[in-house]
């Protein structure tokens, strides 16, 4: 015999579990957990990048190095770019060339340029920086995609200073990843699609193992990022992420 | 009666001499004007000919859609092969290479690191071959303002204005950072080996020139190019042979399914050409258009004032019984061997005085700096027109004037031309 104070209890359980579920999360809740999915204190990452341009389709293969503001890129793949390394420390970029054995610094408007001919920008791989930090979120509602519930998050730039001043967002409501976006110009030019596919759990996050690119104003069929390996925070020596590794 | 027309303007040289005169000085008037604005209009398009378009042009249809990009990821492949098939089937003409490049410039410190950078943008043509005629195309050599033009491959010319915001000097090393065709980066050493003036402003912010050969490694285009220039004998651009050719080749080569065919524009067909020639063709109809109006008007009052100068002669002749009519058909007859002789004059004068202005008047000296690609030459050009652009005015003017001049004789009466004569 159900008492019914037990009745009261069972119905309260309900609908508070109910009204869990349902419960629309605010922007920032859903940027905070795609920052402590994507964002890590130091990273390891071996990647490719499947490069389709509008004749031919090349693969670059790189390992790098991050940590807070700083990362280190070395190009293992092809020839002709084996041994090319980009160094970023803050704000600035440096490429070696061991061909012309010079270290030259990019800055300004060549950071929106492609790095390798590929659908990201030097901007692009620079920014590794935490989405609360930068954005505004605002959540305008929710869609299936590829046959997971998504919620539909719309950030807009706290700064002028960032690269694209809008974001739309489609995140995993249960894994709190996203797996499409779009990328918008402060006129509403529709600049970038990514699509984040093959997410994997690493610990106690999950991490896409393939990002599409597709720069908008680009012929080509965009860019695959492939991660063969990561590790999220480990320990990386300080002469790594220094001008004294570029050579 | 031709014969004493004839005779009587010899004898009678107030008649014929001074209208004659007039009529030659406005007829050498209008034929140099039509040949100096012809000729200096026509220098912009040769131009842009030498400079961007060439008399025709052959691209991938793509890379022609994308042309303001310059992409050269869509450019022709195999070009070693359609440019010996231009040279076979177009051979009265000549066919050059070009490729279209940008990046960012960077000059190094001692240590090898960034000390000055900037975007540029520059042109590979084909300096070291010995047949290529590129430089003089171009006016390279004039447009040196520092050092010289390159003797081997690894060399480069900057603008001047772009070497100075660099702070190189001929024999320095600057690094070209650019795009391969297939999208990897580039990364090339050159040595500067001179500096030169383009004379426009976006160029000259950061032009660069390079030998193709170096480019083509550094892009990694071997066997292909952005663009094949072709150019009609002696340079002269002819609209009808150039689109004929175009016709030909697009005929044979040009598949509208696939982006990468080669497609051929004459330099009418290229960007705003079409708009820019038609607006000189415009220009020069009424340049020359209100001078033959203002020639016209000259010549008809000078035919007026022979008519009424004559006026006593005519009252003479009609109260000596000769007809009217036929003294209106021998002034108008008079005034056509004037017109003819004065336009016959005025046409060998002009087109005289235009043939020394083909050779040019060298305006360099009066601009800022005369070392720059843009030609400070100024010259005319003789066209077919000029053969017989003068009798307009010389000789319809003329004949209409003393047509005005004539309708007076039928208003004489005869009692009023004796009181004439008495006076």
């Amino acid at each position: 015999m159900i008492r019914l104070t037990d009745t009261i209890r069972i119905a309260t359980l309900l609908i508070l579990t109910t009204s869990v579920q349902v419960a629309q999360p605010s922007g920032k809740e859903i940027l905070d957990r795609i920052d402590a999915n994507m964002s890590a204190e130091s990273r390891y990452v071996k990647s490719k990048m499947v490069i389709h341009g509008p004749r031919t389709s090349r693969t670059v293969e790189s390992e790098s190095w991050s940590k807070g503001e700083s990362a280190l890129t070395e190009y293992l793949a092809p020839a002709r770019e084996k041994g090319t390394k980009m160094l970023k420390l803050e704000d600035k970029l440096w490429i070696f060339s061991p061909s012309t054995d010079r270290t030259i610094q990019i800055s300004g408007h060549m950071l929106r340029q492609s790095v390798m001919g590929s659908d990201l920008s030097y901007e692009d791989m620079m920014d590794d920086t935490k989405l609360t930090d930068k954005y505004d979120a605002v959540v305008v509602g929710s869609e299936n995609f590829n046959e997971t519930d998504c919620w539909i998050v719309e950030m807009t730039a706290k700064t002028e200073d960032v690269a694209y001043q809008m974001r739309k967002l489609w995140v995993d409501k249960t894994r709190y990843i996203p797996l499409k976006e779009e990328l918008y110009a402060k006129s509403g030019k529709l600049l970038k699609k990514t699509e984040l596919t093959d997410i994997t759990k690493h610990g106690s996050r999950w991490y896409p193992g393939k990002i599409i690119f597709k720069d908008m104003l680009k012929k080509g069929a965009g860019t695959e990022f492939i991660v063969d390996e990561i590790r999220f925070n480990i320990e990386i020596p300080e002469h790594i992420l220094s001008k004294s590794s570029l050579r | 009666m031709l014969r004493f027309y004839i005779k009587g303007l010899f004898r009678d040289r107030s008649r014929s001499l001074m209208p004659v005169i007039v009529v030659a000085i406005g007829v050498t008037l209008v034929v140099l004007m039509q040949c100096w604005v012809t000729g200096v209009l026509g220098d912009m398009i040769v131009f842009n000919a030498r400079f961007a378009t060439g008399h025709v042009k052959v691209m991938s249809q793509a890379y022609n859609e994308n042309i303001s990009q310059q992409p050269n990821d869509l450019a022709l492949i195999g070009t070693g092969e359609l440019m010996e098939n231009l040279s076979t089937e177009f051979p009265h003409m000549e066919w050059i290479e070009r490729i279209q490049f940008g990046g960012l410039v960077d000059a190094p410190d001692e240590n090898g690191e960034t000390r000055a950078q900037g975007p540029g943008g520059g042109m590979a043509i084909d300096l070291l071959s010995e047949s290529s005629r590129e430089a003089e195309r171009l006016n390279l050599e004039k447009s040196i303002i520092r050092g010289r033009l390159p003797e081997v491959p690894e060399e480069i010319l900057l603008s001047d204005e772009f070497a100075t915001k660099l702070e190189v000097e001929p024999g320095d090393q600057v690094t070209l950072i650019s795009t391969t065709m297939y999208g990897a980066m580039s990364i090339t050493n050159f040595t500067v080996c001179g500096t030169v003036k383009f004379g426009a402003t976006a160029l000259d912010r950061g032009g660069m020139v390079a030998d193709i050969s170096s480019i083509r490694m550094a892009l990694d285009m071997q066997d292909a190019t952005g663009e094949i220039l072709g150019y009609l004998p002696d340079e002269e651009y002819d609209d009808l042979q150039a689109a004929a050719i175009a016709s030909s080749f697009n005929e044979e080569y040009h598949d509208p399914g696939n982006e990468f065919s080669p497609v051929m524009l004459s330099l009418r067909e290229q960007g705003t050409m079409t708009m820019y020639l038609d607006m000189v063709e415009y220009f020069r109809s009424i340049i020359i258009g209100i001078f033959m109006a203002a020639m016209s008007i000259v010549l008809w009052n000078s035919g007026l004032l022979g008519g009424l100068r004559r006026y006593g002669e005519m009252g003479l002749r009609i109260a000596m019984g000769e007809e009217k009519n036929h003294i209106y058909r021998s002034l108008i007859t008079e005034s056509i061997f004037i017109g003819i002789a004065g336009s016959v004059v005025g046409t060998a004068v002009g087109l005289f005085f235009a043939s020394l202005l083909t050779k040019g008047i060298d305006i360099g000296d009066m601009m800022q700096n005369s070392n720059m690609m843009m030609q400070g030459v100024m010259k005319a050009k003789i066209t077919n027109d000029a053969y017989y652009i003068g009798f307009i005015p010389g000789l319809m003017a003329t004949v209409l004037g003393t047509a005005l001049a004539g309708i007076g004789i039928y208003k004489r009466k005869t009692a009023q031309l004796f009181k004439e004569l008495q006076a």
